[in-house]
């Protein structure tokens, strides 16, 4: 059964081309793509907690395939599939207007193999390549409509600032692995008494906690998500509310029960936690722009999420884990409304969009049911969250119980005015009247609105199966919290009243506050945003400056800099290092080499004095040619037959140059700069005389070269032990090697189509 | 550019000489100096000769695929070489294997696709400049 769980990544990757393929040719299927989903959902359901799959990758390093489904992964994952399968169905409808619909869709399936193999890998670097393709996944998304300059940019942004902690995060996952003595998960967590002490702990924290800070747009790195909004709404719904963002905050979680007792853990997540939150809810107040509105509501939610996972409370974690589903279940709802609206309706401004509902019922159902559970009405699954967040929150010292009212009540205007606001007063003018969408494009916002009220009045259904495992996974034991139990005291009681009464007097009052809010132009103007807007623009003028003085476009600068570079700078090495040495036995060339020497140098000094481009290169051809004889000489037989290949090589294509190019004057160089340019070849060439003389007076180690000598024949049946080397022995080196060589012809195809171009 | 009867003639007869003599050296290279490298470059040598003689258009004809596509495939070669070992026998990714107590296994395979590399390599660089 436990291989199911490896293969619920794998059959949503090879589902990939299929999906480019199978749309293209038939675009009508691609609301049936959503069974996809579907059926890992169902996949999912059926394994049993607990289970686990491992192939050896890389054992010498401790490094395997390795899944394993336990509560939060299983949350996770069925928030992939089941929110997935809806995502599906609405895009299915609502990206049939797009010309590349089914690239579309094969990125969104891309998508959803990348996140489910990154919360059910038991390997930290198997979680860590899931990881970058959500993020190259995100960045192909939100660049989806790559004509607009916007989506552009904000495409770049996820991209830099996710990778960028990704890096980090690369950096504390090798730390972790290496203090922990393994890479799988479920041994770091079951011995992590070790990391209890070890000096590597604090970094591990720190570097961990940036990649998943990018990831969940954490301040102040929060900037990108709200631009992430450039992309198509199915995008928005699915990976930056719903999914994609929440697996910073999984990670967090994930590891959490490993460091949770670091002062330094609690003090960073729950720092950054609440500026996050903070930021988040004024800007929201701030936004017109539906998408970006919900999108800084869903920073707010972040930051709460990663406050409540830094919190020691042992009932924040049941916490953590109802509020990450409810946001789920309405978020990505109010996001598909947002979506209809846009469509339907022809605009986002929230202070545009009035009085749809007469017209739009359904739609207008399925907002207020999301609505009424975001904030926090009595029925919905939102309360319960609220309960929790308020009976956490308000037990902690300091400033987190006053932001977590100020920030609730912020977002009851949010509902407000992105779910209740559109919907009611009177009708707005368009030019045609907009009306509900169809089956599909209502079926997500509606089902995921509505699981909101039937969890809110059936508890049980998800308490002991999904949240308790969940919570129990991130505090590392059982929680023993029921969910419906009243958690609540009296005064949080009455203080959620306030924050509702609070919040829908603001939302009376949003019209009015709004423009005041919107008028802080210093909010944008020293904001994250602009501050990685000049980064980026300082890198391009110091790399601007870099390049003109490096890139003169001389090809004669180019050779001379390398030559005195190279050759500088082993000199400088081989001085320093003591590395200056005569060899100890020098035997005397033979006669017949003495000649070829002589013949090498010859060679050298005509192509120095020779006038005519034509014979220099035959001159040049002399010393290939004479080396390589020396080589066969020597008994290094295969040296030779390269040399005299590439030398052949070599001299047709001058030749056929030559003969095709015209050449102006042959030697335009002044006298000074033919010194300049001789000192430099004369010093080359004793430097690399000098480095010659210091390896032969180093005693030769034999014991390689003798082994391969005695393998080559027995372990790899060939004679030519160079040969050997490059495909047996060395073969990885030599696969290397080829690739290089094909992406350098690559490179110098696409360079030589554009020059021939102009 | 004008080019002289002989080698306009001769050309075919020097592209499939160097050809079959790439393959030679392809295949001894594993007992005697030789292999995909050097096999390589002296396949390119023969196409950069019939292309001097008449024309990289002629040239692009005789090879059918773009230098590219036969690198492509000499890197694919080189990958499938390596597979065997991992999927069938459990060892590290390009182990080589052979067929029983023979010299023939994945190095041949290998070896070509270090051959195919390299022509493609050098007549993906060559043939632009002799079409300028």
């Amino acid at each position: 059964m436990n291989w199911i769980l490896a293969l619920i990544p794998c059959l949503a990757l090879l589902a990939v081309p299929a999906v480019a393929l199978g749309l293209r040719a038939r675009p009508a299927l691609a609301p049936a793509l959503a069974l996809l989903p579907a059926t890992l959902f169902g996949l999912i359901l059926l394994l049993p907690l607990g289970a686990t799959f491992r192939l050896d990758w890389m054992p010498a390093f401790g490094i395997g395939f390795g899944f394993r489904l336990d509560g939060l992964s299983q949350l996770m994952a069925l928030l992939i599939t089941g929110i997935g399968a809806g995502i599906f169905l609405f895009s299915g409808s609502y990206m049939t207007s797009y010309p590349k619909q089914h690239r579309f869709m094969a990125v969104l399936t891309l998508f959803m193999a990348a996140m489910l193999g990154a919360v059910l890998a038991d390997d930290l670097i198997v979680l860590f390549i899931f990881w970058e393709l959500t993020s190259l996944a995100s960045f192909m998304l939100i660049g989806f409509e790559a004509h607009k300059p916007a989506a552009r940019r904000a495409a770049q942004q996820g991209l830099l600032v996710t990778v960028s902690g990704g890096l980090a995060m690369l950096a504390g996952i090798l730390l972790l692995g290496s203090a922990a003595g393994t890479f799988t998960i479920s041994e770091i967590l079951a011995n992590r008494a070790v990391l209890a002490t070890h000096a590597f702990t604090p970094w591990i924290i720190v570097l961990v906690a940036m990649g998943c800070f990018a990831k969940s747009a954490q301040w102040p790195l929060h900037m990108w998500l709200p631009n992430a909004m450039a992309a198509p709404t199915p995008v928005s719904a699915y990976l930056h509310s719903a999914t994609m963002v929440k697996l910073g905050v999984y990670l967090l979680a994930r590891l959490n029960p490993a460091f949770q007792e670091w002062a330094l853990w609690q003090g960073l997540l729950t720092g950054a936690g609440t500026l996050t939150m903070l930021t988040g809810a004024v800007l929201a107040l701030r936004e017109r722009d539906l998408k970006r509105k919900l999108a800084w509501s869903t920073v707010v939610a972040l930051g709460t999420l990663v406050t409540l996972i830094g919190l020691e409370e042992p009932l924040a974690a049941t916490a953590a884990v109802v509020f990450l589903l409810v946001h789920a279940l309405y978020k990505a709802s109010l996001f598909l409304v947002a979506g209809i609206l846009d469509k339907k309706a022809g605009t986002r401004d929230a202070l545009m969009l009035r009085g749809l509902g007469r017209h739009m019922p359904l739609t207008a159902i399925a907002a207020l049911l999301a609505a009424l559970s975001m904030a926090g009405a009595p029925g919905f699954i939102g309360y319960m969250a609220k309960d929790l967040l308020f009976t956490v929150q308000l037990g902690v010292p300091g400033l987190l119980p006053l932001v977590a009212l100020l920030v609730n009540a912020a977002m009851v205007v949010v509902a407000g005015v992105v779910a209740v606001r559109p919907f009611f007063g009177k009708p707005m003018e368009m030019e045609r009247q907009a009306k509900d969408p169809g089956f599909t494009m209502l079926a997500a916002p509606l089902t995921l609105a509505i699981l909101g009220l039937v969890f809110g009045l059936a508890p049980a259904l998800i308490s002991v199966n999904l949240v308790e495992p969940a919570a129990a996974a991130i505090l590392g034991e059982p929680t023993g919290v029921a969910l419906g139990d009243k958690q609540a005291t009296e005064i949080v009681y009455y203080l959620s009243l306030v924050v509702l009464g609070l919040g829908v007097i603001a939302f009376l009052a949003w019209t009015r506050l709004q423009p005041r809010l919107a008028a802080q132009t210093w909010l944008d103007d020293y904001g994250p945003d602009a501050a990685y807007g000049r980064i980026l623009r300082g890198v391009s003028v110091i790399s601007g400056a870099v390049t003109r003085r490096v890139q003169t476009g001389s090809l004669r600068f180019y050779i001379g800099a390398s030559v005195v570079l190279m050759f500088g700078g082993t000199l400088v090495l081989l001085v320093a290092g003591g590395g200056l040495g005569l060899p100890s036995a020098d035997p005397l060339p033979l006669p017949h080499q003495a000649v070829l020497v002589g013949l090498v140098i010859a060679g050298a000094v005509a192509a120095c004095r020779l006038q005519m481009l034509f014979a220099q290169v035959m001159a040049a051809a002399v010393v290939g040619f004479g080396v390589g004889i020396l080589f066969l000489t020597l008994g290094a037989a295969d040296l030779a037959f390269t040399q005299f290949t590439v030398e052949t090589i070599a001299i047709v294509l001058l030749v056929a140059i030559l003969a095709r190019l015209p050449f102006r004057e042959l030697d335009a160089r002044r006298r000074e700069e033919h010194r300049r340019d001789g000192a430099i070849a004369i010093g080359a060439g004793v430097v690399g005389f000098l480095t010659l003389l210091a390896v032969l007076s180093v005693p030769f180690d034999t014991q390689m070269p003798d082994w391969m000598g005695a393998a080559a024949w027995p372990e790899a049946k060939g004679r030519n032990v160079v040969n050997v080397i490059l495909v047996d022995f060395r073969a990885l080196d030599t696969l290397g090697e080829i690739a290089v060589l094909l992406i350098a012809a690559l490179a110098a195809t696409v360079l030589l189509r554009r020059a021939r171009g102009k | 550019m004008k080019t002289s009867f002989i080698m306009n003639a001769s050309a075919r007869y020097v592209l499939w000489a160097c050809v079959l003599l790439s393959l030679f050296v392809l295949l001894r290279g594993h007992n005697e100096p030789g292999g995909g490298f050097i096999g390589g470059l002296i396949g390119a040598l023969g196409f950069v000769f019939h292309a001097l003689a008449r024309g990289a258009g002629a040239t692009r004809a005789v090879l059918r695929l773009q230098p590219l596509t036969w690198a492509g495939i000499g890197l694919l070669f080189g990958i499938l070489a390596g597979l065997p070992a991992l999927l069938l026998f459990g060892e590290p990714f390009l182990t080589q294997q052979w067929l029983g107590a023979t010299p023939i296994g994945t190095t041949v395979l290998f070896d070509l696709g270090v051959y195919l590399v390299v022509l493609g390599f050098a007549l993906a660089f060559v043939l632009p400049f002799m079409e300028a």
